[in-house]
């Protein structure tokens, strides 16, 4: 008798609680929903509408045809491996950069928190703003990065950076692996600095050198780490938009215009609604596909550290 | 003792000592450099910023570029803009996230490991995949060229980096706290606000100086639904700056007017860096 009064007494409390959360959670939710939910859903809703300047911008159904359009579209291809490219090089510089950092912020040294600060600089200033700093830099008449190749006598003329193709396309991912380095290092040092001392003592005094000991001890304990830094760091330089619009508006001919540029100047510039939500659909779809392998990914480190 | 057995794990002989040194230049050199070039050609005369080869330091040291921009552009407007919209829309991610965060850490609502999951999966998506929905909206809502239309979405869009890094506080705190409080008599409501907030506050700053970079930095919203010159926040209205002008980049004012746009956050950085380096990492290691 007592046991069942308490048990509903219980479940009042916990019918209570149930309640709060909702009241707590809805206002984030709703919020949620429509500024993510709701694009995300009506990007595949218009993605099997022409909607464009042919249509006068009115949406008539044409099943898979932005699809299908797609695949032969060759402009979108030359963007998605663009993308892919400039995601792929700035994510491993950046982790192999960032781990390097990490290191050495992680050492004892007088002014060492001075460093960390100016360390983590890049990472919050305005990406527009500092890539504005870097076209600068990368000016083929005025720039100081020409300017020091020259004096050092590397080269004999100035280089156009921003002006060809692949140099662009470098330039712009130099200026992403500035800006997005501290981001990795401080993920890895807050990590490294949960490893204990004692596991690279233990570990000297069994003769190990100390390159050893970072194979053994420190890599396969930041392992998940890393693996968080690069998922996160992948989905956004996979979406990177304010840094190439900025530094090369996407130039020269096409060279550096990621996905998301395309995607920008398809419905901003030439008004294809449709066809511009289609493309959305895909590199949604690719960056979940990603995400879900990552994860399954981590799951795995994480099971095999234990 | 075991230090003075085992030198090696301890102390640094003189080569360690100057490796470390050159590391830590290059580190600070690394991070300094693109900053201090700008600011070094923001105080450049024009016949020093476009003379071959470089001069590195102004020969004339002047702030014609900055009074440019505050006499010839609306700058204090577009500074007022950024500092309004990420100031209002922080704080509204935190009015909206810290009630949540709390409902996922403590009340066990049903559903709650797919919403914390589901949270953690939206802060991956990029802008681009948003602004199209966004655009009808603001357009369907007559908002362009309206405060709410960058407050709505940054609020938004900060949310999820407010649930989780407050969501990995709340789970640190004691729950005996709260238990106690109940058995004093207070309601939840009244324990909520007298005991837990006043706790709250140093991890709200934390998150808070976070959605503030981001919210100041935004380009891709602020680019697509502000077109009127007096509504542009700094990034956009920096960027449009070489735009503006038809005979040549005007290097000199667009160096000027990216100091004064990171100044404020060169500031958050000198002062937070602990704050900062904490919240990012309580975002991303528990979520």
């Amino acid at each position: 008798m007592a046991n069942t009064v308490m048990m509903s007494k219980l479940h009042a409390i916990r019918r209570q609680e149930q309640i709060t959360a909702g009241i707590f959670l809805l206002p984030a939710a709703i919020l949620l929903l429509f500024v993510f939910g709701y694009p995300i859903v009506r990007a595949f809703w218009l993605s099997f509408f022409a909607k464009n300047l042919a249509t006068k911008l009115q949406p008539v159904f044409c099943g898979l045809d932005n699809y299908a359009r797609m695949v032969g579209d060759g402009h979108f291809w030359q963007s998605f491996w663009i993308a892919t490219t400039f995601t792929t090089a700035s994510v491993i510089l950046e982790l192999l950069l960032g781990l390097g950092i990490a290191l050495v912020l992680n050492q004892k040294f007088w002014g060492q928190g001075g460093v960390r600060t100016i360390a983590i600089l890049p990472w919050a200033l305005p990406t527009a703003l500092m890539g504005l700093a870097w076209a600068w830099i990368f000016n083929d008449q005025f720039g100081v990065v020409n300017d020091i190749l020259l004096r050092l006598g590397i080269i004999k003329t100035g280089i156009n950076w921003l002006g060809e193709p692949t140099l662009a396309l470098l330039a712009t991912i130099f200026a992403d692996v500035w800006k997005t380095t501290p981001f990795i290092s401080i993920l890895l040092l807050a990590s490294l600095q949960s490893i204990s001392p004692d596991l690279y003592e233990a570990h000297a005094m069994d003769g190990a050198k100390p390159w050893q000991s970072f194979y053994q001890i420190t890599l396969p304990l930041l392992a998940p780490q890393i693996l968080i830094a690069t998922l996160f760091r992948f989905a956004q330089a996979f979406g990177i938009f304010d840094l190439i619009a900025v530094m090369t508006g996407g130039g020269p001919g096409g060279a550096t215009e990621v996905i998301s540029l395309y995607i920008y100047s398809t419905v901003m510039r030439y008004l294809d609604f449709g066809y511009g939500a289609a493309l959305m659909v895909v590199t949604f779809l690719l960056l979940v596909l990603a995400v879900a392998s990552a994860s399954f990914l981590l799951n795995k480190s994480r099971i095999a550290a234990k | 003792m075991v230090g003075e057995e085992f030198p090696s794990v301890k102390t640094k002989n003189i080569g360690q000592h100057l490796w470390l040194g050159i590391a830590i230049a290059l580190v600070l050199i690394f991070s300094l450099a693109p900053v201090m070039w700008q600011l070094l050609t923001s105080f450049k005369v024009n016949q020093d910023i476009s003379k071959v080869p470089t001069v590195y330091f102004p020969t004339r040291f002047t702030f014609g570029h900055y009074i440019e921009l505050f006499t010839r552009r609306p700058f204090w407007r577009y500074i007022f803009n950024s500092a309004f919209v990420a100031i209002i829309s922080t704080s509204l991610a935190l009015g909206f996230g810290a009630p949540a965060a709390y409902a996922l850490a403590r009340l066990r609502p049903w559903g709650g490991r797919v919403i914390l999951t589901s949270i953690l999966l939206v802060t991956l998506f990029p802008g681009i995949l948003l602004f199209l929905g966004l655009l009808e909206i603001v357009q369907a809502l007559h908002l362009g060229n309206n405060y709410l239309a960058l407050i709505i979405p940054y609020t938004a869009i900060n949310l999820p980096l407010t649930i989780l890094v407050l969501h990995s506080f709340f789970q640190q705190l004691p729950k005996d706290l709260e238990d106690a409080a109940k058995i004093d008599g207070y309601n939840t409501w009244q324990m909520l606000v007298q005991i837990l907030l006043p706790l709250t506050v140093p991890a709200l700053f934390t998150t808070g100086i976070l959605t503030f970079i981001f919210a100041w930095n935004e380009f891709i919203f602020a680019l697509t639904f502000i077109t009127r010159e007096q509504m542009k926040t700094i990034p956009v209205a920096v960027a449009q700056l070489s735009g503006a002008s038809t005979f040549e980049i005007p290097y000199g004012p667009i160096a000027a007017a990216t100091m004064v746009g990171t100044f404020p956050l060169v500031l958050l950085v000198l002062f937070f860096q602990r704050k900062i380096v904490q919240g990012l990492t309580a975002g991303a290691v528990k979520g």
